[in-house]
């Protein structure tokens, strides 16, 4: 099975350790994975502003670079529910079809088709608030949100508690939007930072030293919250944490 | 009205004067866009409000989570409800000639309107045959969306509001901010305030039950003497021919009942085939609004009482447009209960008069762009798509999904604004060329690394108005990390070479 690894434009630019934790976990594992060297974007940005013809041209070069792959993983919940669920732009050829419903986050690669049972080298002797996505949660099933009725599951958590030494906090409002928001973020500015101002001020009071989340747009927002008004909390990928990172 | 009567603007100076004072909303001018963005920032700069309107929506969003997590069978009554009405909407035609004949042969006057300006003269019609001067009226979103109040002010008719919040907006020159608590977003303090101006009580006694007495001393005389009685309805029985109203303060009950005229205005989308259907809808509505089992008073009308005169007005006002638009007609399926409200993040930090509209939060989203699709073009901008909503809704709703078509429609037919069209078209010509895209990143992570402080946080920058930026890595993007550590320094394609 060859997996096309997708690493997000702003992963890309800002955060390289968490496409590099990505990559070496996948690789742990024995999986077979390929960065396509001319990836660029899901074409996200457009289409969540209604832009959905300004998204095509991306769109399309997105399945020409990974139509080869048998699976595609990316460490970013919301751009694998853009190419999922929002891919609409370009004709549905079976190419296409095929990159769409073969698009995995990476938590749901590791806990559903890699079944993973131990991270043995992951040791993480930390307090822990983990962030879920709306995206990750709501639109790709990471786990029981907290409004609906019926059993409790959290694959994340399920793969946090896998990590040697870390405790996982609860926080008062368990899965209350951080206010990122995509272009959310800059059309309304100030709702945005108050609820990211908000959300790790929930983390904080309930102990977490760390916010970790599988989706790095949130955590560039509420750590961009955190740094403005000097918060000592920290922010981390779950990637950067099952592959092994200690602080 | 209160006894106690001090002078209203000394004792404003005293104590409330101190506390801050209410966010009021920019208002947009007839043929401009709403402004949510600015308007919220009015609201948030007024942080006690603010911190106390997001904790006091967010209690109602608990309390929800409480009673539905209570009923075993709580996702099921969900998918009950939403087949009902997609079932009713389906076959709306049908259900209204049967629920018209039957309110006919109960001795109800049945009259039709197309929009808010034919409810609004029908009423008036029906006010001039009886010579109304005076009007009791309990919280209608319907009589909201046609300005029932403004049309009946302007011919110089006397609404008096008698739900309690409902009320406070009216005196206070207000919309409703909240489709089930319309005064949400005011504090103790400015109640206080409003109604010792309005009512002449005391300023400074911010007493719940105080200013409820006072406002209830004021208003009962007004009930008792009223002409006619208007409500709304939350159900109409075809079967029947019948109308439930469900209300916690017994006041459509005192609308209905103490006049001898009852002027009904029901949206035609609120009709279900039959009564047992609110064996399932009574049990959604009030745990899906307030997070209590049932709402204190559940009305059904089905007849004029003796010697009085009922009349129904079925009004369409854009609905049978949207029930033809195919991404868009489940919003009729909507019973009005605020749980989206409740539980959206962008609401409970923006408060609902910010909206500009009738309809506030993730419904206002959906709704309002299909009454005015430019004035409310920024709404479906207005949310983080984060898909709760779509959650709570009692009848399945698929809202966040919704919010996410209008803004292709906005998109499609012209309603962005030119900097974000223009910013997005740029965005995705760079984004389809990998050339184009690293150096994009290049010229970025430059900009983030080299810029002064001061070039970097400028008046354009709306991220940085109250966050930092991102850090750009020390040793380039995984793009050139990649290529070091796997590649052996070779790019794969030509692509790798902007970035070298």
């Amino acid at each position: 099975m060859r997996i096309g690894l997708f690493v997000p434009c702003f992963i890309d630019a800002f955060y390289p350790d968490v496409g590099i934790a990505t990559l070496e976990l996948l690789e742990r594992f024995g999986c077979d994975v390929d960065y396509p060297f001319d990836q660029t974007c899901c074409g996200q940005p457009m289409v969540n502003s209604g832009c959905h013809d300004e998204a095509a041209a991306t769109e399309a070069l997105f399945v020409k670079n990974f139509a080869k792959y048998d699976r595609i993983v990316a460490p970013s919940g919301s751009c694998v529910h853009q190419v999922r669920d929002n891919l609409t732009a370009i004709e549905q050829t079976p190419e296409v079809k095929h990159v769409r419903e073969n698009t995995l986050e990476l938590v749901e690669f590791l806990h559903d088709e890699l079944q993973v049972e131990a991270f043995p080298w992951a040791n993480f002797p930390h307090r822990v608030g983990y962030h879920d996505s709306c995206n990750t949660l709501r639109n790709l099933g990471h786990g029981k949100p907290s409004e609906l009725h019926g059993e409790y599951f959290s694959k994340p958590r399920t793969l946090l508690e896998k990590v040697a030494g870390i405790e996982l906090v609860a926080i008062d409002r368990p899965d209350e939007c951080c206010g990122f928001g995509g272009t959310f973020s800059v059309t309304e500015p100030e709702v945005s930072t108050q609820m990211g101002q908000d959300k790790i001020a929930d983390h904080g009071r309930n102990g977490a030293e760390y916010i970790v989340s599988a989706d790095s747009s949130c955590l560039m927002h509420q750590s961009g919250c955190a740094a403005r008004i000097g918060a000592p909390i920290q922010f981390k990928h779950i990637a950067e944490i099952l592959n092994g990172a200690s602080q | 009205m209160s006894t106690n009567q001090p002078d209203p603007n000394a004792t404003i100076q005293s104590k409330t004067a101190t506390r801050e004072a209410q966010p009021r909303p920019v208002k947009a001018p007839d043929g401009k866009r709403v402004d949510h963005a600015r308007s919220a920032k009015q609201f948030l700069n007024a942080p006690e409000h603010a911190k106390s309107h997001d904790t006091r929506v967010w209690a109602m969003r608990t309390k929800r989570d409480k009673q539905a997590h209570t009923i075993e069978e709580w996702e099921e009554l969900r998918e009950l409800a939403s087949q009902i009405k997609t079932h009713t909407l389906t076959n709306l035609d049908t259900y209204l000639e049967q629920f018209e004949a039957n309110a006919k042969a109960n001795g109800i006057h049945v009259h039709w309107a197309a929009d808010g300006a034919e409810h609004n003269r029908i009423v008036h019609e029906i006010f001039k045959e009886h010579g109304v001067k005076s009007v009791i009226k309990a919280k209608s979103m319907l009589m909201e969306e046609c300005g029932f109040r403004h049309y009946m002010d302007s011919v110089g008719i006397e609404i008096v509001e008698t739900d309690l919040g409902e009320r406070i907006q009216q005196l206070d020159g207000e919309d409703p901010s909240h489709i089930v608590v319309p005064p949400v977003h005011k504090m103790r303090s400015d109640v206080a305030r409003l109604f010792a101006e309005q009512l002449g009580s005391d300023p400074d006694n911010d007493d719940a039950h105080y200013l409820a007495g006072a406002q209830r001393d004021a208003t009962r005389p007004l009930i008792l003497d009223a002409d006619a009685g208007m409500t709304g309805a939350n159900f109409a029985v075809a079967e029947t021919g019948g109308f439930v109203v469900c209300t916690n303060e017994g006041n459509a009950d005192l609308s209905a009942n103490v006049p001898n005229l009852h002027v009904a205005s029901i949206g035609i989308e609120k009709l279900v085939p039959r009564v047992e259907d609110m064996g399932v809808f009574i049990r959604l509505l009030s745990r899906s609004a307030l997070g209590s089992p049932i709402t204190q008073y559940t009305s059904h009308f089905r007849a004029p009482k003796q010697g009085g005169e009922m009349h129904i007005v079925l009004v369409d006002n854009g609905r049978s447009k949207r029930l033809g638009m195919e991404r868009f007609w489940s919003s009729l399926k909507c019973i009005r209960c605020g749980a989206c409200m409740n539980t959206c993040p962008v609401y409970r930090r923006s408060g609902g008069l910010s909206y500009g509209a009738t309809y506030a939060g993730p419904l206002g989203l959906i709704l309002n762009p299909s009454f005015d699709l430019h004035r409310y073009s920024n709404l479906p901008f207005a949310s983080t798509l984060n898909g709760s909503c779509t959650n709570v809704c009692p009848v399945k709703i698929n809202i966040h999904e919704q919010i996410f078509g209008w803004r292709q429609v906005l998109a499609e037919e012209g309603h962005l604004p030119w900097t974000k069209k223009t910013g997005l078209t740029a965005a995705g010509q760079v984004l389809a060329s990998p050339k184009g895209y690293r150096m994009a990143i290049k010229t970025t992570n430059s900009a983030l690394k080299h810029l002064p402080r001061w070039a970097l946080y400028n008046r354009m920058n709306a991220w940085g108005e109250g966050r930092e930026m991102p850090s750009p890595p020390d040793n380039g993007t995984f793009h050139d990390w990649y290529k070091r550590n796997r590649l052996n320094g070779q790019a794969k394609t030509s692509a790798g070479g902007a970035n070298e």
